[in-house]
């Protein structure tokens, strides 16, 4: 790719500043920064709420809450860190950079843009609301359902239970919003000259992401507003006595859930084999293969949700069907690790923060999918199911596979973005620290769910003492190393060493092509790519 | 593509809107969200009040900022800031936002055919000499074979399936006759033949309040005389959440079709410039596709 014009007009640089910036502001940067800060502010509050399980976790007994509390505290994290922590991560990277490396003027549904921004903050409040709202008197907390919303507990729950229904519905819009914005400036906005085919990777990842969205996020909320007319007017979706069926939305809730799993992975995806070109310093292989990839997996997530509840009650044919369909999701998944692998074979590689977490995210997300396929096996999966192999096996793939990922994506842009270079020895540190300890938290937990401890539970045996406080000590040293990262971003937005315009030695593609940081309005006019 | 390069695309100075209708939307699921506590906790009973003010409140915030918001977009269209490339924008948008309804009508057909064919013939299904449900049928349509739900007791009463041939008949074709009169409008705006626009447009915003009318009527027959409401287990679930989502988008549609006409009526749109008429016509279009799919499995098979 090489760009021939490059101009940028300071043109209409005036625009409000202090708070008025920020809730009018129509310019990518500025929508992609505030989720950025939003998802930041809200990985450290769900993580927070782990802290806390994992302290009541630390030994056998009831010592710090009541089960009823540790239970809304489980369904929270797991909301907050899906919907508010990562989503939000990847939409802001997506507002920063998706107009950046396709040489856009800006989004192109701009005020829609910042709509979808300003619903986060109301469904953050709308999830945390019953916490506070239990300490005045008013209701019991939150949901305690976990994130899955289940009926018939789910019915039988509080306001919270409403509460969560209201956040996934204000969420929902906010990414059904932000997909329709990413697929109409994919589509719309691209330099001249750049095909499809053409397109970074990272776009092709949120170009799938959004497809996925607008697909599967509606169903949530029609799932979860069934649940809220069961709960308020009478009828009587999930419930046997009136021809209803509580498996029923487990189907709902899973073929958006199954899905969202890809969500989540699928924009990280798209910009790990950018990092790995820039610091292999060869071009990425196989783009098209990983293209393809990308595709199939996307349109295998919407065929494969029953595999979350194979202990539910399905008839065999049903059963053999979803652990196969899910086995088959590796194959192009092995294609894109290959060709991941691929990319830095005889490059000549250095290995800056970024790309540390990028080896290391390979690995462990590495792990994550090879346990799935171990789930995904109906006889296995009925001793694994609902037990802390599952915990282990999907926090490998979302912390590992999602959170490390957006890490990456983080040390690699924050140069970019701010214009300054991170504290590189502090985000060694960083990686190190995170890597060990989310080993040490989650290896453990492998291990007491084969040997049968169930999650979602306050209390367990004698049996599984060690490795629970292991696992907890971890949980701690990993929670309290992000504040290293939290750090390193406040110090680098407030100064630092500047960054060059192309940042690292390796990086191609137009958003390199820019300043760094790039003026408030990038590519007044459009580049062309030959 | 390349005609694009040297354009300018309009990005639209920041506003309050969307942070000020996020705000009415927190009222409004809070507000109702208290209002409706006591089902749950009948010591929140005295949240009831406050909740509904809260509700008032947000959806007349949220209307409001809707109509301001909306007024801004046409006042920038008709002083020209938008030119063909940001009127494709707002094509795909419209297109990727349909699906997304379509996707959320998805969910309730799913619900249909899962209850339909699933879970009501299982039920019917148990081991005679184990069943809870010992005379229950499994035909179709029901109202459940009835038990403990919650801790009250559930006695599916005798309910009188809404007949396909009846008012829904007439409202399929009330729905098909304006899908005819929007786009027949729509030749009239190609030919810049207002009068024919205009006409075109005010039937079929007379033919979507005709069909917002029947069904009100049908309700008041369903809830009235047929023993149909929500409450009425499988049957009555899916027909009443279906047709009053289907409702809900009716009636959104009529109203942009009338604002479309009020600014036919102003001379807004020309020839060659008008996304607004066209976004509600798809949208129209969409809704009676879902109208289709609703007579063909709620009401007729």
């Amino acid at each position: 790719m090489s760009t021939t014009t490059v101009a940028h007009h300071d043109e209409h640089t005036d625009h409000p500043t202090g708070i008025m910036r920020w809730l009018t502001t129509t310019n990518h940067k500025d929508i992609g920064t505030m989720y950025l800060t939003f998802s930041l502010i809200m990985f450290l509050v769900g993580g927070s709420m782990i802290l806390g399980i994992r302290a009541e976790l630390f030994q056998p007994g009831l010592q710090l809450m009541n089960p009823d509390f540790f239970n809304q505290l489980i369904g929270v994290h797991a909301l907050i860190m899906i919907f508010a922590a990562l989503m939000p991560a990847a939409t802001g990277f997506a507002n920063w950079m998706i107009p950046l490396q396709i040489g856009a003027p800006d989004m192109a549904l701009p005020r829609l843009n910042n709509w979808g921004f300003w619903l986060l903050p109301p469904s953050a409040i709308l999830l945390t609301l019953p916490f506070t709202l239990a300490l005045f008197g008013i209701g019991d907390g939150a949901l305690a359902t976990g994130w899955t919303f289940y009926p018939p507990l789910s019915i039988q729950g509080g306001i919270g239970v409403d509460f969560a229904i209201f956040a996934v519905h204000l969420l929902g819009i906010s990414s059904v919003l932000g997909s329709i914005n990413i697929i109409v400036t994919l589509f719309n906005m691209r330099a001249p000259g750049m095909t499809f085919m053409k397109m970074p990777m990272f776009a092709w990842g949120w170009l799938i992401t959004a497809f996925l969205l607008i697909a599967t996020i509606p169903v949530l909320a029609g799932a979860v507003t069934m649940l809220l007319t069961d709960r308020h007017f009478g009828t009587h979706f999930f419930d046997a006595a009136g021809g209803g069926d509580p498996i029923m939305f487990q189907h709902l809730f899973w073929f958006f859930g199954h899905p969202e799993v890809y969500i989540l992975l699928l924009p990280v995806w798209g910009f790990i084999p950018q990092i790995l070109q820039t610091f292999s310093r060869k071009p990425m292989y196989g783009y098209k293969a990983q293209v393809y990839s990308l595709i199939a997996i996307g349109a295998m997530s919407i065929i494969v949700w029953a595999h979350h509840f194979f202990t539910a009650g399905m008839p065999v044919p049903a059963l053999l069907y979803f652990m196969y369909s899910t086995m088959a999701i590796s194959l192009p998944l092995a294609v894109l690790f290959f060709c991941w692998i691929k990319t830095m074979w005889r490059g000549s590689m250095s290995f800056e923060t970024p790309m540390l977490f990028t080896v290391g995210w390979i690995i462990l997300f590495g792990i994550g999918g090879l346990t799935g396929l171990v789930l995904a096996d109906v006889a296995a999966d009925a001793q694994y199911h609902n037990s802390y192999f599952v915990v282990a096996h999907f926090h490998y793939t979302l912390f590992a596979g999602g959170i490390m990922g957006i890490m990456a994506g983080v040390y690699y842009w924050l140069p970019k973005m701010t214009g300054h270079m991170y504290n590189e020895k502090l985000g060694q540190l960083h990686f190190w620290l995170t890597a060990i300890s989310f080993n040490l938290t989650f290896i453990p937990q492998f291990f007491l769910g084969l040997a049968g401890m169930p999650r979602r539970i306050p209390d367990y045996a004698l049996q599984f003492a060690e490795f629970n406080m292991i696992s907890s000590i971890a949980a701690f040293v990993l929670g309290l190393s992000q504040l290293i990262f939290v750090y390193n971003i406040i110090s680098t937005v407030r100064g630092g060493k500047k960054a060059t315009d192309q940042v690292w030695e390796g990086a191609e593609g137009l958003e390199w092509t820019l300043s760094s940081p790039p003026p408030y309005h990038s590519f007044s006019e459009q580049p062309t790519v030959k | 593509m390349t005609t694009h390069s040297n354009n300018h695309y309009y990005v639209p100075h920041g506003a309050l809107y969307p942070v000020t209708i996020s705000a009415g939307l927190l009222a409004l699921a809070s507000g109702f969200i208290f209002s409706v506590a006591t089902d749950t906790n009948k010591d929140l009973a005295y949240l009831q009040t406050p909740g509904k003010w809260m509700m008032y409140i947000g959806a007349a915030i949220i209307i409001l900022m809707t109509f301001k918001w909306l007024s801004a977009v046409v006042i920038e269209s008709i002083t020209g800031q938008y030119k063909q490339w940001e009127d494709k924008s707002f094509r795909i948008g419209m297109i990727a936002f349909i699906c997304s309804e379509l996707a959320f009508f998805a969910a309730f057909f799913g619900a249909l055919f899962y209850m339909r064919i699933i879970s009501v013939p299982d039920l019917a299904a148990f081991d005679p000499l184990f069943t809870p449900y010992k005379d229950f049928l499994g035909t179709w349509p029901s109202a459940g074979p009835g038990g403990v739900v919650l801790g009250t007791e559930y006695t599916p009463g005798k309910l009188t399936p809404m007949g396909a041939w009846g008012l829904p008949a007439i409202n399929t074709a009330l729905l098909l006759t304006s899908g005819a009169t929007i786009t027949w409008a729509h030749w009239g705006l190609l030919k810049d033949n207002r009068k024919q626009l205009i006409l075109g447009l005010f039937l079929t915003v007379a033919l979507g309040t005709a069909f917002l009318i029947c069904q009100a009527f049908e309700y008041y027959e369903a809830y009235t005389h047929m023993g149909l409401t929500m409450g009425s287990g499988a049957y009555g679930a899916t027909f009443f959440m279906l047709t009053g989502f289907h409702g809900f988008h009716v009636t959104l549609g009529t109203i942009m079709l009338i604002v479309i006409l009020l600014r036919s009526m102003k001379g807004h749109f020309s020839a060659k410039n008008h996304f607004g008429f066209e976004g509600v016509a798809w949208y129209w279009h969409f809704v009676d596709v879902v109208w289709l799919g609703l007579f063909i499995f709620v009401y007729w098979l």
